[in-house]
């Protein structure tokens, strides 16, 4: 197993991770692109070292099965990435962008939420304010 | 017998190539749907049946060496799960026939869904951990092309974040399967056993949990939950019920086998947690919302989390309420989508505050949303309390008392959210004139009452199909029958 390899391997994966957390659909398309190829280098340094012919040769000999997993990953990886680009372009004729957008449910239940907590420190400060003017009552009450 | 087994796979696949062959015919494509998918669930049948009397069964594609190549497996537990799952995908198709979505009548709906419909039966039979990839690819690329297929504003959103999720977590089921490749030379489950036991404990945890990342995405279980109560509930009805009841399922089901298979006996406290996690979570999650889609999403996580329990709790009696759990879920979660699309069909939303007064527009319909709803929260008589009853009794026998506490408490907080549907869709005043959205909409209706039925029978056949369960359990705890049946073929 050679160092550059597994270097490589770390560098497209980590490039890959950080492409695919952004919001444009494009680069989350390479970005995919370049994690499917990390990982299909880990799968052929798992095979063993290279430089001899898979089957052939004695006792060096390359192992067939990890580049058989590859070819398959590789096929998979091209219809993903495919269909991948189709949706950004759909996206795109949609409204013009292939940002990735938030969810509608999700921002509803958030503002649900954030109204609650202004509507409970509303009423906190009314009843404070009614206790205040309460006590101002009371005093002016017993005077 | 072993020849039985590649034709789950290939009748859907045959029947997807020649759907796509006659584009322009939506009516002959329909047929050739349902018979694929007939034919696909008889065979299924037979198989199921074969397997229980006499041992898993193998095939190795090609003539290649099992052991190197391409093979086939049929254990009890695989054999009944493609039955429950190949069932339900006739009775969706018919269910989408009678909806006439849009989706419906796209000429790439059946070649997906049959494409679907394979993926799902490689995944169950898949013999090995790289096959088990691809097929999880099969399914998945057809689930994309019919989670975005009406190809609304809506769905590309929630599409993009669902492509997205799942080509992650493939990409870590491969590299997960690239490295037990590296530590191992070998990826075949007949193999793997002895050869993982053989690794220093570190890795063999690595691998474990690299496998249980990739697959607890594609199940949804807590902390990986995220995408699926956001796209799930885009999609058209009946393909939003498929998935609510199948693909969940089969990251579960991938979980059993690699746990009892390749890691058995390990210390499984972390998935303990995380089993307790994602039963309150859903749970909490399903109270939280609002629209039906939404809230039964949730369900399916709160789900998976007493799936995953008895996977943890790990004894062979927790094993066997296992399958029976997922034999119950499957049709439950099913057709409680399958009403949700009639009720969003009929009423234009599913937004519980929008709808009401369902139950006197339609009784029946109520009746055949009720079933299932107290079922999945577990209330006796249903197939829900047997399989809860299980799980629980195992939880407190194999030691994770609070774990069964909190399965119970999810139960009841399953059944709070429901209730809530229940008040806010079917009870209160009508808001229209009562009408007959089941008469108007027979194969629905009569796809969906099927489902019923089936977790119906459930319930009632639920000794033998729980014996049944116990004898799948006890080849997944003893994997020798198993591994003897690949070797041998």
């Amino acid at each position: 197993m050679s160092v550059a390899l597994v270097i490589a391997i770390g560098g497209l994966a980590a490039a890959g991770a950080f492409l695919i957390m952004n919001r444009s659909l494009t680069r989350i398309v390479l970005g995919v692109g370049l994690l499917a190829n990390a990982v299909n280098l880990l799968i052929l340094v798992a095979g063993g070292p290279a430089g001899e012919p898979p089957i052939l040769g004695s006792d060096g000999r390359g192992d067939p099965l990890p580049q058989a997993f590859v070819l398959t990953a590789i096929v998979i990886g091209l219809a993903i990435t495919s269909f991948l680009l189709a949706l950004a372009w759909r996206s795109w004729t949609i409204d013009g962008n292939d940002e990735v957008e938030d969810d509608l449910e999700d921002r509803l239940i958030a503002r649900r939420r954030a109204s609650a907590t202004r509507a409970s420190e509303l009423r906190a400060a009314q009843e404070a304010a009614a206790l205040q003017d309460g006590g101002v009552e009371q005093t002016e009450g017993t005077r | 017998m072993n020849a039985l087994l590649t034709l789950p796979i290939m009748i859907p696949l045959l029947g997807a190539a020649a759907c796509l062959a006659i584009p322009q015919r939506l009516v002959a494509q329909r047929v050739v749907a349902l018979v694929a998918l007939g034919a696909a669930t008889a065979v299924a049948i037979a198989l199921a049946v074969l397997v229980d009397r006499d041992g898993p069964a193998s095939v190795a594609l090609g003539g290649w060496n099992p052991l190197v190549g391409v093979a086939l497996v049929a254990d009890r537990l695989a054999s009944l799960v493609l039955v429950v799952a190949l069932v339900m995908l006739s009775a969706v198709a018919v269910y989408a026939i009678g909806q006439r979505a849009r989706s419906g009548n796209s000429p790439f709906y059946y070649p997906a869904y049959l494409g679907l419909s394979a993926g799902v039966s490689g995944a169950f039979l898949a013999g090995d951990l790289f096959n088990l990839f691809v097929f999880f690819e099969v399914l998945l690329m057809a689930s994309y092309v019919l989670m975005t297929l009406e190809g609304t504003n809506a769905q590309i959103r929630s599409g993009t974040t669902y492509v997205v999720l799942n080509v992650v977590e493939s990409t870590v089921l491969l590299a997960a399967v690239g490295l037990v490749y590296a530590a191992t030379g070998t990826v075949n489950f007949a193999e793997l056993p002895e050869r993982l036991a053989e690794l220093p404990d570190s890795t063999r945890t690595a691998l474990n949990l690299l496998l249980l990342l990739a697959f607890g995405l594609k199940a949804a279980v807590f902390p990986l939950f995220f995408w699926l109560p956001d796209s799930y509930p885009s999609a058209a009805s009946p393909v939003t019920a498929v998935f609510a009841g199948l693909l969940t399922k089969i990251g579960v089901y991938a979980m059993i086998r690699t746990e009892t298979l390749l890691f058995p006996g390990d210390e499984r406290n972390l998935l303990l947690v995380v089993a307790g996690a994602t039963m309150l979570v859903g749970a909490v999650g399903a109270i939280a919302h609002k629209e039906m889609k939404r809230i039964l999403s949730f369900h399916i996580v709160s789900q998976i989390g007493y799936l995953v329990l008895g996977i943890a709790i790990g004894t062979e009696a927790a094993l066997a309420a296992t399958v029976f759990y997922l034999v119950h879920h499957i049709p439950v979660k099913t057709s409680l989508f399958l009403v949700e699309g009639i009720v969003e069909d009929e009423a234009g939303t599913s937004d519980i505050d929008r709808i009401s007064g369902l139950a006197r527009v339609s009784g029946p319909l109520a009746v055949l949303f009720l079933i299932p709803a107290l079922s999945l929260a577990g209330i006796p008589p249903f197939s829900g309390f047997v399989a809860k009853l299980g799980i629980i009794r195992s939880g407190i026998e194999g030691g994770a008392v609070w774990y069964a506490a909190i399965g119970l408490l999810a139960s009841v907080l399953t059944l709070v959210s429901m209730t809530k549907i229940w008040v806010g869709a079917f009870w209160g005043p009508a808001d229209t004139e009562p009408k007959r959205p089941l008469t108007n909409r027979r194969l629905m209706t009569g796809a969906t009452t099927v489902v019923v039925a089936v977790t119906l029978a459930v319930a009632a056949f639920a000794g033998p199909l729980f014996e049944l369960a116990q004898r799948a359990a006890q080849t997944l705890h003893d994997p020798a029958a198993y591994i003897q049946a690949v070797r041998g073929s």
